[in-house]
């Protein structure tokens, strides 16, 4: 006996209420939006400038007085967070403390790090900084500009490949369901308040990957069977097509899953912000090829005479009619 | 029918054993990397016998190369710099004035007095005080210009030289800035990598990074505070001509001159002149010795040019001081007593013999041709490197077993046949990345991880491509043939489009990030290899063996 994530022979119907799925996607996408202008991302070092410090020890982390000791150095904003992860040991403790990019100086100076260790040192004297890293302003402002050129580049790249392989409808319908799901992450990042940096931005990339992936899978079957069911109309083509693929479509979103989730979970903390992007995306992305990307290829319609050579461009052999 | 050249296979189980073979060594990655720094030692001429023993730990005829390990996980110091290239054209048209003083002196009768006038660092200004000399001025100091030495400016001169009113106006030209940029970028890393070797650290990268940004990682390094004092933001010493002494640095020096402190003497300073005499490109050596009284000391030897230029100038100012400075501050003042022809020379100080040694260190190296400024500076502990391999480890572990036990319940012996080329796809994936000599970062840990997740999908594809057909094809061989052969386009179109992004975070990104775009790209590539082939040829073999009637996938 098989395991199987659906059942052997499926005939949903996935366009019995198509705006009811465009309106869910639509209405999270403004959520999304609405959270990034009003909440914004909590951005890392490497796309705000500024400090961050890993600490150690082995008593356990009081932010309060952490944030009181540092209060005196007179470095601005400084924030302070616990780190909580399965996998420490009974005495490792762990904080990261954020300083902010200084006035006039590019990256932290010697002195600042010192100053902050000798405060913390009196809070807990074994305390140890087991990183330290520092992004000047002017990197900083550079890096989210690169991040933005490389999203908009692989979006771009896709749009032209799939327009080569199949036909603009594919392409648009594909595109715009990358843009939901990149849209839809950040959303997350902006809601939850996870950091969002130079990791990030891969992970995006790598969502961006996948969501093609499980999308040009089904537009291969759509197209697959827009040959070989010519009398059925595109409703029903795409029915079947995302029915024959649905098996797979789970099978590797799940075994995906199962890979990130273990990663997640065991993993540690450094890159479980990277690791949950990613998990979202395969989420998200499995959706959207089904109910954004085919949803809207319906839409679009698409030229169903493909085989043949189009009247305009002729053949080298004339036209016999009986 | 289903058949697979002979050929075809060897092949395929050649790349399979080969992956093996290039693979293995990271699995005894302590044995090995004692034993390629050993070989190391061997070949920069340590030959002795510790290092043989250790050389000998892993055999030769095995391929040693391995994974490197990224900063993150090993730990160590990341600093990104940038060059100050504008510095060089200020020195350059420092060094200038001196010639220009040259040529128009012997002219005075047309052009009058000669006087440097205060400018911006990039530009030499002269007044002359006979207007109408201008254009023989002119001419005499275009005739210092010599042509460009690089291959887009072939054609132009160096320099550009204009009249405002009766002040003359030298800049570095446009191809000469761009020329001179190159040269000060070359200069740099090679006088980087020279610090950075001279204290002997593993596997430094010193890579360029744009025009004028240099960035540093080395392994196992405590702290990026260390990296930078190794690299030293600007050693720049210079033989300068010592016009006088002043009571403080805010004393007005006259143009041309400058004011610097001294290095031992608290409260002492030197007016000197800022165009020196000699620097410390133009040396060739520099050693730690001793002077006569048996004082820690630094002997040096300038090449050709320098030594000509400090013998002529030794010879002509027999009686008076010239100082030698580093990173603007006097070492020492001695007064010439004779002509030293030689090129070479002792730098006396209150020295102890360790500051000997690291100022030759320093000489040796060279003088960096611009200052750093630190756009970027990073330190990760070794600890916090060594946790997260662990945690790695472990995870990557519970995905492989979650993803094989998974693929064996849902298609049985075709998910065994599955498994089999997911275990060969990483281990091709880390053959791949050892042979290029690869860093493998964290995220790129999470690029493996997410690649097992991924691998199986060209196997699902086909397996299940071969589960429709079995329902509609003539017999179990037909089905599996056509399965392959309909999943195709679905498998390279998907993993294309998911290689492009590979290939974009690449080029656009940097560091983990990258490390995370090459296990990716190299997943993509080991992953369409491994099902395409390798799964075909397990299948092919146990079909032909067994000749089943039906099929069950």
């Amino acid at each position: 006996m098989r395991l199987r994530l659906v059942p052997q022979n499926t005939n949903w119907d996935f366009f019995s209420r198509p705006t009811l799925w465009l309106g869910i996607s639509a209405v999270m996408i403004v959520l999304a939006l609405v959270s990034f202008g009003v909440r914004g991302l909590n951005y890392g070092i490497d796309f705000k400038g500024g400090t961050t410090i890993r600490t150690e020890s082995a008593q356990a982390v009081d932010v309060g007085a952490y944030r009181d000791a540092m209060v005196t150095l007179g470095l601005g904003d400084v924030v302070i967070t616990e780190v909580f992860d399965p996998n420490f040991r009974d005495d490792q403790n762990v904080a990261m403390i954020r300083i902010e990019a200084q006035e006039g100086q590019e990256s932290v100076t010697p002195e600042v790090i010192e100053q902050t260790r000798t405060a913390l040192q009196g809070v807990s004297p074994d305390i140890k900084f087991v990183s330290v890293e520092s992004v000047g302003p002017k990197v900083s402002g550079e890096l989210i500009q690169t991040a933005a050129i490389a999203v908009v580049l692989a979006i771009g790249a896709v749009l032209i490949y799939i327009w080569l392989r199949f036909e603009w409808q594919f392409a648009l319908g594909a595109v715009i369901a990358l843009v939901h799901d990149v849209v839809l992450t950040i959303g997350v990042f902006s809601e939850v308040g996870i950091r969002f940096d130079l990791t990030t931005i891969a992970a995006l990339l790598t969502i961006v990957g996948y969501s093609l992936n499980d999308t040009v899978v089904v537009f291969d079957r759509v197209r697959e069977n827009l040959i070989k069911y010519k009398s059925k109309d595109l409703k029903e083509v795409l029915n079947i097509s995302i029915n024959e693929t649905l098996s797979r479509t789970f099978m590797t979103s799940f075994t995906t899953l199962l890979a990130l989730i273990a990663l997640f979970v065991l993993g540690g903390d450094v890159i479980r912000g990277f690791v949950f992007a990613m998990i979202w995306g395969v989420i998200v992305g499995t959706y959207s090829s089904i109910f954004v990307a085919s949803a809207i290829l319906l839409r679009l319609g698409v030229k169903r005479d493909w085989t043949k050579p189009t009247d305009t461009t002729g053949n080298q052999f004339g036209n016999v009619d009986a | 029918m289903l058949q697979i050249d002979l050929w075809k296979r060897v092949l395929i189980w050649g790349v399979v054993a080969l992956g093996l073979l290039f693979a293995m060594p990271n699995g005894f990655y302590t044995r090995v990397e004692q034993h390629n720094d050993a070989v190391k030692a061997i070949e920069a001429g340590a030959d002795t016998s510790e290092n043989r023993e250790a050389a000998s730990v892993w055999p030769s005829y095995l391929p040693s190369g391995l994974v490197n390990l990224g900063l993150d996980l090993r730990g160590g110091a990341h600093l990104l710099a940038e060059v100050r290239t504008g510095d060089v054209y200020a020195s350059r048209m420092e060094a200038l004035w001196p010639d220009v003083r040259d040529v128009l002196r012997p002219e005075r009768d047309t052009v009058g007095t000669i006087r440097l006038v205060p400018s911006e660092p990039w530009e030499l200004r002269v007044r002359i005080s006979e207007p109408s000399g201008i254009d023989r001025a002119l001419e005499l100091v275009r005739g210092l210009a010599r042509p460009v030495v690089s291959l887009t400016g072939a054609g132009s001169t160096d320099l550009e030289v204009r009249a405002e009113d009766n002040v003359i106006i030298v800049t570095l030209s446009e191809a000469e800035m761009q020329a001179t940029d190159e040269r000060t970028m070359q200069q740099s890393l090679e006088i980087i990598r020279r610090r950075i070797d001279e204290v002997g650290t593993r596997e430094p990268t010193i890579q360029r990074q744009g025009s004028d940004r240099i960035l540093i990682q080395v392994p196992g390094l405590g702290s990026a505070q260390e990296l930078k004092d190794i690299i030293g933001t600007t050693a720049q010493l210079t033989f300068q001509p010592v016009v006088g002494r002043a009571a403080s640095a805010d004393d007005p020096a006259g143009v041309g001159n400058e004011i610097l402190p001294s290095l031992d003497d608290e409260g002492v300073f030197y007016i000197l002149e800022q165009a020196p005499v000699v620097t410390g490109e133009e040396l060739t050596n520099a050693q730690p010795s001793f002077d006569q009284n048996g004082r820690p000391a630094v002997s040096f030897t300038f090449d050709a040019t320098g030594a000509r230029k400090f013998g002529d100038y030794t010879a002509q100012n027999i009686g008076s001081p010239f100082a030698i400075v580093l990173d603007d501050e006097v070492i020492s003042a001695p007064v010439i007593q004779s002509h030293i022809p030689g090129g070479s020379g002792i730098i006396t100080g209150n020295f102890t013999v360790e500051e000997s040694t690291q100022l030759a260190v320093l000489l040796r190296a060279g003088a960096l041709p611009a200052g750093l400024d630190f756009l970027e500076e990073r330190t990760i502990g070794p600890e916090l490197g060594q946790d997260s391999i662990d945690a790695g480890k472990i995870a990557t572990i519970v995905a492989f077993a979650a993803v094989l036990i998974f693929m064996f319940a849902s298609y049985g012996l075709f998910g065994v046949f599955a498994n089999i080329a997911l275990v060969v796809n990483i281990v091709l994936l880390f053959a791949v990345l050892s042979m290029l000599g690869a860093t493998l970062t964290l995220p790129g840990i999470a690029g493996i991880v997410l690649t097992v997740g991924m691998a199986v999908d060209a196997n699902v594809l086909v397996f299940e491509r071969i589960r429709e057909e079995l329902k509609t094809a003539r017999g179990p061989a037909r089905a599996i043939e056509l399965g392959y052969e309909k999943a195709l386009s679905a498998i390279v179109d998907a993993n294309i489009t998911t290689f492009i992004t590979a290939v974009i975070l690449y080029v656009m990104g940097s560091g983990p990030v990258r490390g995370f775009a090459v296990t990716l790209g190299i997943g993509i590539l080991t992953s369409v290899f491994t099902a395409l082939f390798l799964t075909r040829v397990l299948i092919v073999m146990w079909f032909e063996r067994r000749r089943p009637k039906t099929l069950e996938v």
